[in-house]
């Protein structure tokens, strides 16, 4: 079951095998024996009633209906067309389409050509190529719902958030106290420095520092904070960081009472004369020590990166990231299928001709810029333009991916057509005039096939 | 796997002992990286899947609270809730739609593309190569073009909102590949059994039926996965031609959409149920699904 991923080594020559057939069975050599053409008109007529009545026909009364207005009863010429690029509405959708083609089909094939090349010396390559391609079996509309979880921006719910503050917090670890700051007035032994906090003070080893802090929302508020501990002195310079805030009333300013938590995760800077001589962090109950600290005095400060809001990820699915967002889910898609042909065509190139140009002496780049990627060209020139009418073609992953609230700011052509004719708009002029359109652009690489059948069959 | 590995041998084998011990360590080096890479490419591609699976076997409490990851540590929170609840909205009755959409028109397409491909690979009748030609050119039509045609002339004849309309208008499009595909594979059929088979004196349609349709096998095979794989994961023709006695799993979850927040126990279960078949079938039949894929784009 498994042979037909890593198939370059055995191409379907059996389903493709026409083109390749030997000359005795050119269709020019067999009219000898063929029946009458009645019969030939017997076999086709089913095909033939059924692509004229549903594809043939439409496309005629798709031409006629998009000059008339939305009840279909007056003509408006190009109205309907002059519409499509006057709108604002509609502008944004073609400019959506327009960054679609751009990006898709590019990222999509660059990716497939990665893989397919890293596969190539990849013991379990099967496995991986199972695992790419195997969204291509999913449905669009499953796979819409797939990325509407990747993408919640709660970190604790969407998993591409879940990796980006992972990430983010690993290299910055500000546990992120915004709005927290020192008791105004002059009795606080803290006071806020250029977004600061630093003591008013001179703090020297021994003596115990004290930086109370208020102004913290409780859904700021640490999980793991605990109840503040009252510095003890002893050895190297030590105080506590903790919330001066007794819940109910009560409390006095300044001093750790009973009720109140510490502050964990403060980054605390033991400051002499502008420079800094030691930093540490705070322990869940607030407290904090510089051990071996020289003697003299020093300031206490928590710089500004305790106060800044902390990093909740990205708002995938907002107006500004929805469409790149939703090119991701349709790179997840397509990529396999990307990385399948192009397989299949790198396992056709002759490995002689490689192997000539690593005896000459040519670096495994050369190999591949000289002579992986020309002879490579066909194939993926074919994913390219594959990929390019699928983007134009994209409907099911903007609709469902998308919140109502950015359907305007994510549009597609192929989605406004369905949704101005029937999806509330009711204006099946415009809605002929957009699929019309849509042919219009898929229409170069319609004769493009075209071309290049009659010229492999000529 | 074994054969994969042997692929990539040659080439290695006969290029390494020309090369310095320098590029040699720096290749299994960068062995080990790429190594690492694709384990990591791997896991990115798994997860969003495995994150749907995970979701659907949470309850929305627990859903709500924290993300579907924390169960690895937490296995005993699975629970089929979501699916008992997905059951209970009737969501069978679209399963049901799915299977009776997908069923016939994998079968029609199969039977009239390939009378229509054996009579352009075999047969002679005045203008069959133009003829072929817009075969290939429909191959790329956006559906788009035919949704509100078909739909006012659906409502003429009266079956707008039914099964059988929205089965012929998945047959209609699936005509172009499937007797392109058919028709490429027929061509390849020795013309020596035909001729024998016409010496013989033995209709048209008994070739057809006894000998293009058997030995035609292969080629069928991959065009019914690609077929019913594109009707079964089909939204847009459903959500025009099927109402909602009619519609199959992916309007029926459609609809569930606007509301995702407080539905994703229902979207969660369903999405994952209504992909389980797609994935059976790519996972027994992908020799035959990248055939035709392959047969479908590069020829």
């Amino acid at each position: 079951m498994t042979e037909r991923l890593d198939g370059p080594q055995n191409p379907p020559v059996s389903v493709t095998g026409g083109s390749s057939a030997g000359p005795a069975d050119t269709p020019r050599t067999r009219r000898r024996l063929g029946p009458s053409p009645a019969v030939a008109i017997a076999f086709l007529l089913p095909a033939a009633v059924l692509l004229g009545i549903w594809v043939v026909y439409p496309i005629v009364y798709s031409i006629f209906r998009s000059l008339f207005d939305a009840p279909g009863t007056g003509f408006v010429g190009l109205g309907n067309y002059a519409t499509i690029f006057s709108d604002g509405g509609m502008l944004t959708t073609i400019r959506n389409n327009l960054i679609w083609v751009a990006v898709a089909p590019l990222v999509v094939t660059t990716l497939g050509l990665i893989f397919a090349v890293l596969t190539e010396r990849l013991r379990w390559a099967t496995a991986f190529k199972l695992i790419v391609f195997m969204p291509m079996a999913v449905s669009l509309m499953a796979a819409g719902v797939i990325f509407r979880l990747v993408y919640e921006e709660d970190p604790d719910k969407g998993v591409a958030n879940a990796v980006l503050t992972t990430v983010h917090d690993t290299f910055s670890s500000s546990q992120g106290y915004p709005d927290a700051r020192p008791r105004e007035g002059d009795q606080s032994q803290v006071a806020t420095e250029g977004g600061a906090v630093v003591t008013r003070q001179p703090a020297q080893p021994g003596q115990p520092v004290l930086v109370p802090i208020v102004g913290i929302k409780p859904q700021n508020m640490p999980a793991g904070a605990r109840p503040a501990a009252a510095p003890t002195g002893g050895a190297g310079l030590s105080g506590t960081v903790w919330f001066d805030f007794t819940p109910g009333g009560g409390g006095r300013n300044g001093a750790v009472d009973p009720e109140e938590r510490g502050l964990p995760g403060m980054t605390v800077e033991a400051v002499k004369d502008g420079e800094v001589a030691a930093t540490t962090t705070t322990a869940a109950d607030g407290t904090f020590r510089f051990e071996d600290l020289p003697a003299g005095s020093y300031v206490v400060r928590l710089p500004k990166s305790n106060f800044e809001a902390p990093f909740h990820g990205l708002t995938w699915l907002g107006e500004t990231l929805i469409t790149p967002a939703i090119i991701g889910a349709f790179v997840w898609v397509w990529a396999g299928f990307a990385m399948v042909l192009i397989a299949a065509g790198l396992a056709a190139i002759p490995r002689d001709a490689l192997e000539a140009a690593r005896i000459d002496g040519a670096t495994e780049w050369q190999v591949f810029r000289k002579i992986t990627v020309p002879l490579l060209s066909p194939v993926l020139l074919v994913v390219f333009v594959t990929m390019i009418i699928n983007t134009l073609k994209v409907f099911d992953l903007v609709f469902i991916i998308a919140p109502p609230s950015v359907q305007p700011q994510s549009n597609v052509i192929a989605l406004e057509m369905w949704r101005v004719s029937f999806g509330g708009g009711g204006n099946q002029g415009l809605g002929s005039a957009l699929a019309i359109f849509l042919l219009v652009l898929v229409l170069p690489f319609m004769i493009m096939n075209i071309r290049r059948f009659r010229r492999e069959n000529a | 796997m074994t054969t994969t590995t042997a692929g990539a041998a040659p080439h290695l084998g006969v290029g390494a002992p020309r090369r310095g011990l320098a590029s040699r360590i720096a290749d299994r080096l960068g062995g080990g990286v790429i190594q690492v890479a694709m384990v990591v490419l791997g896991v990115f591609w798994l997860v969003p899947t495995l994150g749907l699976l995970v979701v659907s076997l949470r309850s929305v409490q627990v859903n709500n609270a924290e993300g579907w990851w924390t169960v690895f540590t937490k296995p005993a929170e699975l629970t089929l809730e979501n699916y008992k609840n997905l059951l209970a909205t009737g969501f069978t009755a679209s399963f049901w739609n799915t299977v009776l959409i997908t069923v016939p028109t994998t079968i029609l397409v199969i039977g009239i593309a390939a009378m229509a491909a054996y009579a352009f690979a075999w047969m002679d009748f005045p203008g069959r190569d133009t003829a072929f030609l817009v075969v290939v050119g429909l191959l790329i039509v956006p559906i788009q073009i035919a949704l509100i045609p078909v739909a006012a002339f659906y409502g003429g004849i009266g079956i707008f909102g039914t099964i059988p309309g929205v089965v012929l208008f998945h047959v209609a499009f699936g005509l172009p590949f499937a007797i392109f595909l058919l028709r490429n594979f027929f061509v390849g059929i020795p013309a020596s059994l035909l001729e024998a088979a016409r010496m013989d004196g033995a209709s048209e349609w008994k070739i057809f039926a006894s000998v293009v349709f058997p030995l035609g096998k292969p080629a069928i095979a991959s065009l019914g996965i690609f077929q019913f794989l594109w009707v079964w994961n089909d939204m847009l023709v459903a959500l025009v031609f099927a109402d909602t006695g009619s519609q199959p799993m992916t309007k029926a979850l459609q609809s569930q959409m606007r509301q995702f927040g407080s539905n994703i126990d229902i979207l969660s279960s369903g999405a994952f149920l209504s992909l389980l078949i797609p994935l059976v079938l790519f996972f027994g039949f992908q020799r035959y699904f990248v055939q035709g894929m392959m047969a479908g784009s590069v020829k």
